[in-house]
């Protein structure tokens, strides 16, 4: 073995238990045993937990006790404290790159069947951390400032609440949200579980609280393009689509909507799920924000035949003296720089015509839930009344809850919000119609602060609860009590018997999924999805509105399936975790960049080709390449390709990892 | 129990692969014993003598794994290693090492469950192909690079 980077080195390798999470599975002492042994290590120990103050004082002591200078910690992923450890290292002395985190817990003892090889593959991962760190030199890290503008994508209540706090603490928030107005799915609902507050009377405040906000840039019916950059300095590139209207002339007054060539609204509104009939020009609903008038190209006669007498224009103008409609408006492209990202686009709903058997798109009467919220609500198309599609009042609801969620069929996942908001649903058409109200269910959850106590007052309120998978709807009649109504066929597995209830109106408790493009976003971002599409956060428990991306956060229903509250807490820590980068002003960033050693350049430019982040320029005189440290995010890709080996990548030099690939090949 | 245990020298990126290891461990997802991770940044930055380096110091294959195409975190750096991993297999076949010894999986940070089926199945056939060099031909015919100069 070589003497590394010239030093002596004098090693220190410590060996942590994790409670019973290494030490049940890896015989830790004889790890501890063999890598004393291990040349240049001068001294080896275990700790039950090394990550802990005590764990971390060891390392401490012994760099100024035994003078050590290189510093091996095998305990869990490096992604979970390889930060801590290299703390402690620079607290005892030594220059935190000195240092090597080897894992024996996520990918040794969590993931090995016997005990025998865990502690063998322990031994040769810290075997090769041991030829590894010879080679480890001092290095320096780079700062630089952060900007402390902050970028949220969507809109909804997380969106709205993470914008707010930032806003409030005095920083520039740009928030960009795809729809005509904020306030994502929440705007849609009358009333929210438990408490029954009513869902405009505490969002529409906070809507107008974002408009009205000189720190908040709201950017609607727009989208991002692209981002770039790194933690502390993204660029942003947003795309304005044009709405056809000019949005600091028009007021929201409707008379352009008033005026439209329509005389009455004719085609379906996206807000009220379909149920409501909109006008080409129109405002998506009363409480929008901004209030702002938009026209739809598909549906307006200008566009399609630019033949109409363009009133609403002419109203618009004559009238009201605005001159806000511009059919020549195209979309617009604008940049921004922020130094944090919070991604806040929530949730799709489960589409229901998945599931044929339940009839929703065949059966008029078969209703999801959404389209039921916007029923219910006092300022959807029935003004809150409860109305069928032909006009009828529902004398019996069946609701089916699980509908796509807790299925493997479709999706395994519970969508936690089905179950208390079927109540929520049960509640407000029985109050509002005295129907009788049948809940289909697997199980109720409704763990929450005063959800049980919610469920139980349902209960006491006379709602009907069938426990089962419900397995059809059908209109196939058979008893004259039956004839004119849907049926759903269930097994009541309390009972044990298969019933069939006829009823008027069936509404499906449709599950929480990923938006169609989350795919797209998390490109766009760079970050992670889970298998089931959901954006994957750093850490489950202690990193839960982090990405593996610094200065980039999630909230809100696209992290998982939450409610408003969940939704809400989790805003805030987004917003509180882009706060904290923020007003450090400055981050360090990781010294795994490039370097170009001159003499053995031989400017073959091949490298130059290859950055992805033409990080390499040419010096022409010199004829070498030169890489610019700013740019660089140390991939090694070009050291990976340099024929002349002039290039290396610091923390990840050949001689490191062919040391580190010797090292694990020994046991 | 004289069944051959094979090495195997994992390469992986910090950004997908190694997270979806960190992953199976989380999910407790058991899987052969037989990999050792060396992990990079970025799978372009694993230079073929990697590869070569680990069959000379008693690898008998080498699992590279990086992000899916279009997901590297540095943008493409996959699709510079899969070059070079195609013409490194060319060239193994040519020196008469099987080339089922090396082999390239994308697995994101999700797909824990792939990387366990991956290190299964190549072990088992790493265990049929038996140990490094039971395939090489008697007379060399490319002297794979001396231990001593590469970490000089
Ligand atoms: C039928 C039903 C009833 C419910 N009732 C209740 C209740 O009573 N109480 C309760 O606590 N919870 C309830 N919930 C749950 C509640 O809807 C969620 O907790 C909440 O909406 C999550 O908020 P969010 O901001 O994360 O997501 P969303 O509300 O989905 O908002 C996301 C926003 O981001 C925008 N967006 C998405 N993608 C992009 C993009 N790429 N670029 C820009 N913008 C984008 C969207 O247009 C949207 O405005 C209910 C859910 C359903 C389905
Ligand atoms: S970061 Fe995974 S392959 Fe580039």
């Amino acid at each position: 073995m070589k003497q590394g980077n010239g030093t002596v080195p004098r090693i220190g390798v410590y060996v942590c238990h994790c409670g019973t999470n290494i030490a049940g599975n890896v015989d830790v002492k004889a790890v501890v045993d063999f890598a004393s042994k291990l040349p240049g290590v001068v001294v080896a120990r275990e700790y039950k937990y090394m990550c802990s103050d005590p764990g971390q004082s060891l390392i401490k002591n012994d760099i100024r006790e035994k003078n050590l200078n290189r510093v091996i910690v095998a305990s869990c992923s490096p992604h979970l404290h390889e930060h801590t450890f290299r703390h402690a290292t620079l607290e005892g002395g030594q220059n935190p790159y000195l240092f090597h985190m080897v894992n024996i817990r996520e990918q040794v003892s969590w993931v090995t069947e016997d005990k025998m090889s865990a502690t063998e593959k322990a031994k040769a991962l810290v075997e090769a951390a041991v030829y590894r760190v010879r080679y480890h030199e001092a290095l320096e890290t780079k700062e630089v400032p952060v900007n402390p503008d902050v970028l949220i994508i969507g809109g909804g209540i997380a969106g709205i609440t993470a914008a707010l706090t930032l806003a409030n603490a005095g920083k520039k928030v740009y928030l960009v949200e795809r729809d005509y107005s904020i306030g994502g799915h929440m705007a849609k609902f009358d009333k929210t579980f438990p408490t029954l507050d009513c869902a405009s009377c505490i969002l529409t405040p906070k809507m107008t609280a974002v408009k009205d906000h000189p720190n908040i840039h709201l950017f609607t019916y727009s989208e991002i393009l692209e981002i770039d950059g790194y933690v502390g300095n993204f660029t942003a590139r947003i795309l304005k689509k044009p709405r056809y209207v000019i949005e600091d002339r028009c007021i929201g007054c409707y008379v352009c909507v008033e005026h439209c060539v329509y005389k009455t609204p004719k085609f379906p509104s996206e807000f009220d799920e379909g149920l409501g009939l909109r006008k080409p020009v129109f405002i998506p609903f009363p409480q929008a924000v901004p209030l702002i008038a938009a026209i739809d190209p598909e549906t307006c006669i200008e566009f399609k035949s630019h033949r109409c007498k363009k009133t609403c224009q002419e109203a618009c103008r004559d009238l009201v003296g605005r001159d806000a409609i511009d059919f020549t408006q195209r979309e617009e492209v604008v940049e921004v720089q922020v130094g944090a990202i919070i991604v806040a686009t929530g949730f799709k709903t489960f589409d229901a015509r998945r599931i044929p058997e339940y009839g929703y798109g065949r059966y008029p009467n078969v209703y999801t839930s959404l389209e039921i919220e916007r029923l219910v609500n006092s300022s959807g198309p029935t003004g809150g009344e409860i109305v069928m599609r032909d006009g009828r009042k529902p004398r019996r609801v069946g609701i089916i809850h699980c509908v796509g969620s807790r299925d493997r069929n479709f999706n395994p996942w519970c969508s936690r919000v089905c179950c208390m908001y079927s109540l929520k649903l049960a509640h407000l058409v029985r109050e509002r119609t005295g129907a009788e109200v049948y809940n289909f269910y697997i199980d109720i959850r409704t763990p929450g602060k005063g959800y049980e106590e919610f469920y139980e007052k349902l209960m006491q309120e006379g709602v009907h609860f069938i426990r089962g998978k419900v397995a059809e709807v059908t209109d196939w009649t058979i008893t004259p009590e039956e004839t004119g109504k849907l049926v759903i066929r269930v097994e009541d597995s309390l009972v044990g018997v298969v019933r069939r209830i006829p009823v008027d109106m069936v509404i499906l408790s449709v599950g929480l999924e990923p938006r169609d493009d989350a795919e797209e976003v998390r490109r766009q971002l760079n970050i992670s999805c889970s298998s089931e599409g959901w954006f994957l956060e750093r850490h489950p428990k202690l990193a839960p509105v982090s990405t593996f991306t610094d200065g980039i956060f999630i909230a809100g229903a696209c992290q998982g399936p939450k409610d408003i509250p969940d939704t809400v807490a989790q805003a805030g820590a987004a917003a509180a975790e882009a706060l904290a980068l923020i007003d450090r002003g400055s981050v360090e960033l990781e010294p795994n960049i490039a370097v170009i050693d001159e003499q053995k350049c031989s400017g073959c430019h091949v490298c130059i080709a290859l950055c992805p982040y033409s990080a390499i320029a040419f010096n022409e005189e010199k004829n070498v390449a030169v890489i610019n440290e700013a740019l660089c995010k140390g991939c090694g890709v070009c050291v990976g390709t340099c024929p002349s080996k002039a290039i290396t990548q610091q923390l990840f030099t050949d001689e490191e990892l062919l040391a580190e690939i010797e090292g694990v090949l020994l046991v | 129990m004289d069944t051959f245990e094979p090495k195997i020298v994992g390469l992986f990126c910090n950004w997908c692969t190694y997270l979806a290891a960190d992953l199976a461990g989380i999910s407790r997802m058991k899987y052969s014993h037989n990999l050792r991770i060396v992990r990079v940044m970025c799978s372009g930055r694993i230079h073929p003598e990697f590869v070569l380096w680990a069959f000379r110091n008693g690898a008998d294959g080498v699992l590279i794994g990086g992000c899916h195409p279009g997901d590297c975190h540095y943008i493409e750096g996959n699709y510079k290693n899969l070059r070079r991993f195609l013409l490194l297999r060319k060239l193994l076949e040519q020196v008469g090492i099987d080339p089922r010894r090396v082999r390239l999986e994308w697995i994101s940070a999700s797909e824990a469950d792939k990387l366990k089926q991956v290190v299964n199945d190549f072990a088992e056939t790493l265990r049929e192909l038996g140990p490094f060099g039971t395939e090489l031909p008697e007379e060399p015919v490319l002297d794979i690079h001396p231990k001593e100069e590469a970490v000089s």
